[in-house]
């Protein structure tokens, strides 16, 4: 790994001014699980680092109608606390293995934005709001594709606030080494209707809004097809093969809404 | 960038590159080779090291986000002479080949007894065991030592590593 100057701020401020003054490329780390083995692998090579580790972004807390968790919680914390959305604990205590969700954070995977990973489909299904040093996005508005997020450079996420659905729950299908999802679906039942978010089968996270209308009409999902069109394809499945799993995992969401 | 680390109840003061990660710094600088790199990509586990009492893979974290922390390695758990009950339970059961993952497969186990308490089922360790690769054994026997490990730190009164 290439060296480059650590900065361990221990204010939301001083990481921003940290990030903002560093020479070269800054990045920042959070539980550093996808940064360091892009690090490695030097698909990353910034010149300053600077660590989120310090500034008190940890915790769950039940405000309103939204179950709030700070950026820097991990993966566990969120398996093991947040018993006020079980689908979220559920999905949380299924991310990567014992020893990566110790580690990873929310705050990192949702600004990482990985096509395949976990928690966006929660955040979009859950109408999540992101808050940051600068302001708060809607989850509709914050990803934007592949690795992309509305976050502007240098923009810290600092808690993400998730409406307390009826129900919820989250099923996917893993790839049998690397663990990450072909096809995720979150399905949400909020008081305004149903939100089905889909993460894993194409370029980004999105809204499956077929299954939303249907499931608020009261018809039955099982003969949906979502149109393989814009699906990835890969070596590990066809746009196909992900779309018709999109709909075994909208089933078995659909039967273990807690 | 001069930093002190906390491991197995020792301070140490290591200078090292901000970017050596807690496995180098811990195998190269203070020749504790207990830890072991298998992949380096942070799947096999083989790294595995306790910080404040849970497993970690030392492989992908930086070793100077470690300050503060108390690091348990595999030397710190027990010593030739009197292994940890988990050690011992790996020798017993035969829960190893080549030995190379072990010291990351007694840490995971060490993980699972702090999450889930002495009683495991050998569903639930196959299940937490996702995280480690073992090349040789085909993990009938580490399941076997873990089960067998978490009884015996319930009976020896052996709390949780932290």
């Amino acid at each position: 790994m290439r060296d480059f100057a650590l900065h361990r701020p221990t204010s939301v401020a001083a990481a921003a001014a940290a990030f903002s003054g560093a020479q070269g490329e800054a990045a920042f780390i959070a539980g550093g699980h996808t940064l360091i083995p892009a690090m490695k692998s030097r698909l990353r090579m910034p010149d300053a680092l600077v660590d989120l580790s310090g500034l008190g972004l940890s915790g769950l807390a039940v405000d309103g109608n939204r179950l709030w968790i700070g950026a820097m919680t991990t993966h566990a914390d969120v398996a093991a606390k947040a018993s006020a959305i079980p689908g979220l604990a559920c999905l949380a205590a299924g991310i990567g293995d014992a020893q990566v969700r110790n580690r990873g954070t929310i705050g990192g995977s949702l600004a990482n934005n990985d096509p395949a990973a976990d928690y966006p489909a929660a955040a979009l299904a859950l109408d999540a709001v992101i808050e940051t040093d600068r302001g708060a996005h809607a989850a509709d508005d914050f990803f934007q594709g592949m690795f992309s997020t509305a976050l502007g450079d240098g923009e810290i996420i600092t808690r993400v606030g998730f409406a307390l659905p009826q129900q919820s729950s989250y099923a996917k299908f893993r790839h049998p080494a690397s663990r990450y999802a072909m096809v995720g679906v979150y399905v949400a039942r909020h008081a305004s209707g149903w939100r089905v978010a889909v993460t894993g089968a194409g370029p980004g996270v999105f809204r499956w809004t077929d299954a939303e209308a249907a499931l608020d009409a009261g018809r039955d999902t099982a003969g949906l097809v979502l149109a393989a069109d814009d699906l990835n394809s890969d070596i590990h499945a066809s746009a196909d093969y992900r779309a018709h799993l999109c709909g075994v995992m909208l089933k078995q969401a659909l039967a273990t809404l807690a | 960038m001069q930093m002190t680390l906390t491991i197995n109840g020792q301070g140490h003061s290591v200078d090292a590159p901000a970017a050596a990660l807690l496995v180098e710094v811990l195998r190269d600088d203070l020749g504790l080779t207990g830890t072991h790199i298998g992949c380096d990509t942070s799947q096999c586990g083989a790294c595995n090291v306790l910080i404040d009492g849970a497993a970690v893979k030392a492989c992908t974290m930086l070793a100077a986000q470690a300050q503060g922390a108390r690091i348990t390695t595999i030397e710190g758990l027990g010593t030739p002479e009197a292994l940890h009950p988990m050690q011992q339970a790996f020798r017993e059961a035969h829960g190893l080949q080549c030995g190379f993952c072990t010291p990351g497969m007694v840490m995971a186990g060490m993980e699972m007894v702090r999450k889930h308490g002495t009683k495991l089922t050998p569903e639930l360790v196959t299940h937490e065991l996702e995280g480690n690769l073992c090349r040789c054994t085909g993990y009938i026997n580490i399941v076997k030592a873990i089960v067998a490990g978490a009884a015996a730190m319930e009976s020896l009164g052996e709390a949780p590593h932290a």
